[in-house]
């Protein structure tokens, strides 16, 4: 027939939905906000990086168009008769509704009247830190503006002069001559021996070989050669060797975190399962932004120690608090491994409040002399519903002093960790 | 196992044919499809089936969600909406609540079907005699298709919409097209010219008449409202009583665009795209029972040929009758799974019969359906599908066999009485009104409320009156005061909508609301 024409689509864009998807995502960002916002509250540190479930309910995504509504006369035709006949009258259920009432569950839970669909991780991250910006982020080292590293690798046969390999290239040019003029340069020894033989020989008879003759033309044979050898240039063009370099990513995008806690008596595990949440934002927003994040725990009482995650939320410690270990600890850890032109560092430090009073300018004075210069950012959040204590009060002064690099905000219950960390972190007009 | 087949094209005196099967495997190739399509193109001709040419396009899964949230449009404007439509599909689809139809096609020239990878040999062979001889021989054929829809200029035109949309965001934002665009889908359903035939829409020449058209459309609305005559001029109540529009109009989306004050040219561009594609669907929502039931006659007779002819096995059978009877399954009325009458089911029982009074006519077949009892079904068949839409189709063709195999009865629902009552079921009596009752059904004016543009107050506050009338006291439902907002919208005056029941006004809705005091 010929009249059909069969093709392959398979491999064209499947994605053709997405722009409409996001056009959805948009229009109903508040909605989504809101969840995603629930979402952070809820979910366990473990499971924080996947996409979540929203819900919306079905009348906000409605499209509403003239249809009827209940009442008046109708009639319907419906299959399947069993024992209907004509005139027959049916009871109507109570309350006079039509339909099957109200209030439909699916198996799963999700009401009927919910309009639900799941949001990627990165969507769910997106609108999690929608209109965040880490304050005074240096641009130099920031995602979109990729730094490279030229590394060596290898050498090529072009190149620019200035990265011409002189030695590479004499040697190539040395090897060649060889290779061309090594043949050529053995006649001309042997012929040269043989013209010494001929010439210390007695002169023969036999004027058809005569000496001279024979004489000339391995002399002439000699000077051919020679010329021969001596036109094979010193250096050609194929000789030359260019240091080749190639462009790679450099791990710029790279941002250290630490995370300072007070783990003494006073703090109780509630304390700590607050302050985990706050440094799990931040360490997602930081994922968000930065390619390479490294994270330091550092716990202290009365002295500090670099630990690993699981003993950083879940040891038990007593004792009392000196903070300004903590801060000199961190102050070590980024002289030795963190140099602050490679890396952004960012530190955010949760305590109760508790301090021994002495230690409070000790530290203030750590941080404005020797820590806030080095680091992007430093956030303190007091996790107490009481009132502030000496430390709140010294860092205020801090505070004053940097108002673009360090910041503090209390949390007096779990629900208010999201709302301190947008205050904390929130884009700073320009 | 053959005997358990249905063999309705098998002649008398034919021998049964030695099987020589296209293929024995269920995994389909490429050659394979242009094997089958061939077949079954070769069997299609035998019953003299006239379709556009086909285009077969092979597709994922996923590219099967993004068709189906598109309503069928193989390109489309950008619309929120159609992502909601995306995340529901693609939800149902991955928890396999849903599995996807097998099946889209879509009524341009060639005409374009789609195969889903997944699907197994014998489903593509379903899926092209379904849709590239069914659904394509009813768009060639019917009427209402021959009509309203140009198939050959449909895709250039969305693309056309399309690139006008997405500049039209360029230039004055997301924002505002997808407010026009909202407005103008809740108004689609009432954007359609029931009874003119439209020009044919041509993308070539909707580009290049466009520009035109925006000096043209605005100078027009210019005039109305500057040709208005001054109150004073005009003391005799009668001339003053004359109405604008003089006759009411049906398509509110049509009138909003030539008449609308204040909207801006590429805002009624938009209205005029959304208002030609309503054009375009309105033939299929109103022979889906036709378009669906044809299709399926098509695919179970012309497989059932290809047996026959021995050119598929019976495993290919078996597998095609588990889908096709899956297809036509129609749950009664009590069963948990019902959700009304299966338009599949109704339109294939309805062609199948029409065969069979035409092959094997009864007595009392003969006495319902002289004119076609014992003719030759071909015609008789095509016939049916040309020239009718569901309504006149279930009034002329349905059978009271077809009534008694479905078990059909009426219930009546009436606000005013406290029990449901039976008002006909399939036996003599009940026959004719039941027919009656079931096309009227399908009536589209029935299904929708009939809402038209009443008048425009020229000389007052400019405001809209929509009237809606009643049929059987039936209301308008909840949604009605959010689509006058839309209207409000798009009209950018008050707009009013009035029910009027036999001259009396039994309600008022008005956007802004509440209504301002008349004098």
């Amino acid at each position: 027939m010929g009249m059909t024409h069969i093709v392959d689509r398979r491999l064209n864009g499947k994605n053709k939905s997405a722009v409409n998807r996001e056009r959805f995502l948009r229009r109903y960002r508040h909605h989504i906000k809101k969840a995603v916002a629930e979402a952070v509250h809820r979910r366990s540190i473990t499971d924080i990086e996947r996409g979540e479930n929203v819900s919306i309910p079905k009348r906000d995504i409605d499209e509403p168009v003239f249809h009827h509504g209940q009442g008046g006369h109708r009639e319907m035709v419906h299959p399947g008769n069993r024992d209907f006949v004509t005139g027959d009258r049916l009871p109507k259920p109570e309350g006079g509704g039509q339909g099957q009432g109200q209030g439909n569950a699916s198996p799963d839970g999700e009401g009927m009247d919910e309009f639900a669909f799941q949001i990627t991780q990165d969507e769910f991250l997106n609108f999690l830190f929608d209109d965040l910006e880490l304050p005074n982020l240096v641009r130099k080292q920031l995602k979109d503006t990729e730094s490279f590293n030229y590394v060596r690798s290898g050498f090529s046969t072009q190149g620019v002069p200035a990265k011409l390999d002189v030695i590479r290239s004499l040697r190539g040019a040395h090897a060649r001559r060889l290779g061309l003029g090594g043949a050529r340069r053995k006649k001309i020894r042997e012929l040269e021996a043989q013209l010494a033989d001929l010439k210390s020989a007695p002169a023969d008879l036999d004027a058809a070989f005569s000496h001279d003759d024979q004489i000339r033309v391995l002399e002439d044979e000699i000077a051919r050669l020679k010329a021969n050898v001596k036109r094979i240039p010193f250096i050609d063009e194929i000789d030359l060797r260019y240091r080749q370099h190639l462009k790679q990513h450099k791990p710029a995008t790279s941002a250290v975190m630490f995370c300072l806690m007070d783990v003494s008596g006073s703090m109780t595990q509630m304390h700590k399962d607050t302050a985990k949440r706050f440094f799990i934002l931040l360490y997602l927003f930081l994922k968000k932004n930065y390619k390479k994040i490294d994270v330091v725990f550092i716990r202290h009482h009365t002295s500090a120690k670099e630990v690993d995650e699981e003993e950083f939320f879940y040891s038990r410690e007593t004792g009392g608090t000196i903070v300004s270990s903590a801060l000199k600890l961190m102050h070590k850890i980024i002289d030795s491994r963190y140099s602050p032109a490679e890396w952004n560092i960012y530190a955010a430090q949760a305590s109760d409040g508790d301090n021994w009073n002495d230690d409070s300018p000790i530290c203030g004075k750590l941080l404005t002399e020797r820590i806030l210069p080095l680091v992007q950012y430093f956030a303190y959040v007091e996790i107490t519903p009481q009132d502030h204590q000496m430390l709140w009060h010294e860092y205020e002064q801090v505070q004053a002093q940097f108002p673009a690099s360090f910041a503090q905000q209390q949390i007096a219950d779990p629900s208010e960790i999201y709302p301190v960390f947008r205050r904390l972190f929130e884009r700073k007009a320009a | 196992m053959s005997d358990a087949i249905d063999r309705p094209n098998a002649p008398d005196d034919e021998s049964p044919a030695i099987r020589k099967p296209v293929s024995t495997s269920s995994e389909w190739t490429f050659e394979l499809i242009r094997q089958y399509d061939e077949e079954i193109a070769k069997c299609a001709a035998e019953f003299g089936l006239d379709t556009y040419p086909n285009q077969v396009e092979v597709i994922s899964a996923e590219q099967m969600m993004d068709a189906y949230s598109s309503v069928g449009m193989p390109v489309g404007y950008n619309h929120w909406s159609f992502g909601k439509q995306f995340l529901s599909t693609s939800k149902g689809y991955q928890r396999g609540q849903m599995g996807l139809a097998y099946e889209i096609v879509i009524n341009s020239n060639p005409c374009i079907a789609y195969l889903m990878e997944e699907n197994t040999l014998p489903m593509q062979a379903l899926v092209i005699a379904h849709a590239c001889y069914g659904h394509n021989s009813f768009f060639k054929g019917n009427y209402l298709f021959r009509t309203w829809t140009d198939a050959s200029a449909i895709i250039d035109y969305l693309v056309f919409a399309r690139n006008y949309v997405s500049e039209c965001e360029e230039r004055y934002g997301v924002d505002a097209v997808e407010q026009i665009l909202d407005s103008c889908h809740a108004l689609m359903n009432h954007g359609v010219d029931r009874y003119k035939r439209p020009s044919p829409i041509s993308a070539a020449k909707e580009a290049l008449r466009q520009e035109e058209r925006e000096e043209y459309l605005q100078r027009r609305v210019n005039d109305l409202w500057r040709t208005i005559p001054k109150l004073d001029e005009d003391e005799d109540p009668v001339k003053r009583k004359k109405r604008y529009p003089e006759e009411p109009q049906e398509n509110l989306l049509y009138f909003i665009e030539k008449n609308a004050p204040l909207l801006e040219t590429w805002q009624r561009e938009i209205i005029r795209i959304v208002r030609k594609l309503a054009q375009y669907f309105y033939p299929q929502r109103q022979t889906q029972v036709m378009n669906e039931g044809w299709a399926t006659f098509w695919h179970y007779t012309l497989l059932n040929r290809m047996y026959e002819k021995g050119l598929v096995t019976d495993g290919f059978m078996l597998e095609f009758l588990q889908s096709h009877t899956a297809v036509v399954y129609q749950p009664p009325f009590n069963s948990p799974w019902y959700s009304g009458i299966n338009p599949y089911t109704l339109g294939f029982s309805i062609f199948i019969d029409l065969r069979r009074i035409c092959e094997a006519p009864t007595d009392e077949d003969r006495e319902w359906f002289p004119d076609i009892a014992g003719t030759d079904w071909v015609k008789t068949l095509h016939f049916a599908m040309a020239n009718f839409k569901d309504e006149s189709f279930i009034q002329q063709f349905l059978s009271p066999k077809v009534m008694r195999d479905l078990r059909l009865f009426a219930i009546q629902d009436d606000d005013m009485e406290d029990s449901y009552k039976v008002t006909a079921i399939h036996d003599e009596p009940g026959y004719r009104e039941l027919r009656e009752k079931l096309a009227r059904q399908y009536n589209l004016s029935y299904r929708e409320p009939n809402i038209q543009v009443w008048s425009v107050d020229l000389r007052g506050d400019r405001s809209l009156m929509l009237r809606h009338v009643p049929v059987d006291r039936v209301p308008l439902g909840k949604d009605t005061e959010e689509v006058l907002r839309h209207a409000h919208r798009l009209w950018g005056f008050d707009v009013h909508l009035e029910s009027v029941d036999e001259g009396t006004v039994v309600e008022e809705y008005h956007c802004p609301h509440p209504p301002p005091l008349t004098p």
